[in-house]
């Protein structure tokens, strides 16, 4: 793992002395709210319904149990013993008083964490593929990208006050699990015909009330020009990115009115100017922070293989679990395991504090002392010998985190929404637990297979719904929650994003209305291997609308 | 009818202001406003609380009354009441937990 030198260390530990004292002076009133809220904003502090929240970062969404350890504390003491992981990969607690932040981030900073540049308009926490390091199908580790793309963008003058916020996101698998095409920038790490490594880059994708889909402007981007590019694509963005409408301020716009060729053309000059420059990466550099991503010394635990197929006859939940949370690791004596944050009828992403010092427990013992969070709300432990994968189960079902569901329709995403939020129309966390309670039914889940379901309780999408296999977005309408529902959206290499299938749903009908949509696509299923998303695509919303709507075009 | 309601600086609490000139925890016992004067007159006192660096997203709004409770209109402004309704130990409505067992909601049934 990456571990801070002393010029981190001292930047955050500087940050924190600074923002104590814009605390402090808040507090005595010395300066205005319209004076603090930038620098709280700057600091991840944000005022919801019912409290402050604090968006702490996890970088590239890697934790050591130290860290861990430290969030479950943060909890504890400062919180209501619990913290909502993101699908930023990162952490938010609902009830922290202004007057512990400065205590809180202390506490954070002595673990080499911190909340700089979890919110405005800077570039933002970089997140990756949680199985980097850990996947059989990458070409390399994507995170040392990710720490590079963090160091050059940490309080980076040039690029602190952009038109709007800044996301990117790196994968080094074909198989795109960070969501990619869905970031400002996205980079997929891969190898030319040369053996060399390098990115392919996208641009301009986004959520939002403007979902757009990342367009490539380069198929091959050498590794070390990783920053003079970046550099390029903000400056261009930082020119010319709209500044005069909120709206239209994300790079997504400015790529769609300026056209996707000109605007690589536009980038691939700044570049020239850039590629021999400082920018340009050393090798020596980049081995270095490389190095810090190391993967663990696997030994080889050959057993684990027989130990594995005997526990699988002893328990069907444990198989059960198996097949579900656990995938196939670059070593095969190895595998990653998913930790469902998205048991039956719970919120999603919500983990309490007992359970997280459990987890770091757990990860200290048996799984390299590594955690990761996922954007779908999930914890990993990325390297766990098959070998000790019936303990590790055993102990998730006593912390009641063994949920065999990765990847079902109770694995769903859903963002704070109107319970915490202060800019959501409508609840998300009461209808994805309404739906998971409705598909409790594990057998009933496998058979509906591989399903992504995900909400937003507001058009700013936090909830990636957009891209949801089935999306569902909270309006609000004459004062009351709607439920509008999209259909054959998806974030993976072949991102879409969902098309809108009809009149929304109220909070009563939208479970019946996802049931509706789930048994329809059981029916007209070409077979069990035909997912959600593949029928959907094959034939097109007209089953659904049917199924949904045929009654009141009779009726009416 | 309206309410003026905002979240305490120090720690972000959700407060409804009453006759006597606070700013309290629950929404019970708000001071209410009928008429544009009272609207206006509760407006100042907002503004006011908020320069004094008391009171941050200040707001009057919209509340019914319901059998001499008050009652906002929106969802948003009643979870703000209570809490989140996927946590009801948490928040305001946890803490009337007391009144709920000594049977003033049926709980249980
Ligand atoms: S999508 Fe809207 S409601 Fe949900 S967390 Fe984001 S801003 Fe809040």
């Amino acid at each position: 793992m990456y571990r801070y030198d002393e010029f981190d260390q001292d930047f955050v530990n500087a940050r924190v002395e600074q923002f104590s004292d814009q605390v402090d002076r808040r507090l005595a009133g010395e300066i205005t709210e319209d004076q603090f809220r930038p620098l709280r904003l700057m600091n991840g502090v944000y005022l919801q319904l019912h409290a402050y929240m604090l968006r702490v970062a996890i970088p590239y969404g890697t934790l050591s149990s130290k860290q861990m350890r430290m969030l479950a504390h943060i909890a504890r003491t400062y919180d209501k013993g619990y913290g909502h992981f993101t699908t930023r990969q990162n952490i938010q607690y609902n009830w922290p008083a202004l007057s512990d932040m400065p205590t809180i981030l202390a506490d954070l900073a002595s673990v080499e964490m911190h909340a700089i540049q979890t919110s405005g308009n800077c570039i933002r926490n970089v997140t990756a593929d949680h199985f980097a390091g850990a996947a059989a199908d990458e070409v390399a580790d994507p995170r040392p990208y990710a720490e590079i793309l963090r160091q050059w963008s940490s309080v980076h003058p040039e690029f602190s006050y952009l038109p709007r916020k800044f996301k990117i996101a790196v994968t080094g698998a074909e198989r795109d699990r960070a969501a990619i095409q869905t970031h400002d920038i996205g980079l997929h790490l891969k190898k030319n015909a040369g053996g060399e490594l390098g990115f392919a880059v996208y641009v301009g994708g986004g959520q939002g009330r403007t979902p757009m889909v990342a367009k490539k402007i380069r198929d091959f981007l050498p590794e070390n020009q990783l920053l003079a590019y970046c550099t390029a694509i903000l400056r261009v963005y930082n020119l010319y990115g709209r500044r005069d409408n909120k709206y239209k301020a994300r790079i997504k716009i400015l790529v769609h009115e300026t056209g996707t060729e000109e605007f690589a053309r536009q980038v691939e000059a700044e570049w020239q100017a850039l590629k021999d420059t400082e920018l340009k990466l050393p090798e020596a550099d980049i081995r270095a922070i490389e190095a810090y991503f190391a993967p663990p010394a696997l030994t080889p635990r050959p057993e684990g293989e027989d130990a594995v197929r005997v526990a699988r006859l002893d328990s069907k939940s444990f198989s059960e679990w198996l097949d579900q949370n656990v995938v196939t690791h670059r070593n095969p004596d190895y595998a990653a395991v998913t930790i469902s944050l998205k048991g039956i009828g719970e919120a999603p992403g919500d983990a309490s504090d007992s359970q997280m010092d459990a987890i770091a427990d757990l990860a200290e013992k048996c799984a390299f002392d590594e955690i990761r969070v996922s954007h779908e709300q999930n914890l990993i432990f990325p390297h766990v010998a098959r070998a000790d994968l019936k303990a590790i189960y055993d102990e998730l079902v006593q912390i009641g985190l063994a949920t065999a569901n990765s990847n079902l329709i109770t694995d769903i995403i859903a963002c704070p929404g109107l319970d915490y939020c202060a800019l959501a129309n409508a609840r998300s966390i009461s209808v994805a637990q309404n739906i998971s309670n409705r598909f409790a039914d594990l057998a009933r889940q496998r058979d509906i297979g591989e399903l992504k379901l995900k909400i937003s309780g507001c058009i700013n999408a936090c909830g990636h719904h957009h891209v949801g296999h089935i999306g569902i977005l909270g309006v609000e309408k004459k004062g009351a929650e709607l439920y509008q529902v999209t259909l054959g959206g998806s974030g993976d290499e072949t991102t879409t994003i969902g098309e809108i299938i009809g009149r929304g749903f109220g909070p009563d009908e939208i479970t019946d209305a996802i049931e509706t949509i789930v048994d329809t696509y059981l029916a007209v299923r070409a077979d069990r291997s035909e997912r959600f998303l593949d029928t959907y695509r094959r034939v097109g919303p007209a089953p659904f609308k049917e199924a949904l709507y045929a009654g009141e075009t009779k009726a009416a | 009818m309206k309410v003026l309601t905002g979240n305490r600086l120090t720690d972000g609490e959700a407060v409804w202001y009453r006759a006597d000139g606070s700013f309290a925890e629950t929404i019970d016992g708000a001071q209410l406003a009928k008429d544009k004067a009272e609207q206006d007159r509760l407006e100042a006192i907002g503004k006011k609380a908020y320069a004094d660096n008391l009171i941050l997203d200040v707001e009057l709004i919209d509340v019914e009354l319901f059998d001499g409770r008050i009652v906002p209109q929106r969802l948003r402004e009643r979870i703000r009441a209570a809490g989140p309704t996927n946590r009801t130990d948490l928040g305001k409505q946890a803490r009337s937990a007391p009144a709920a067992a000594a049977g003033f909601d049926g709980g249980g049934i």
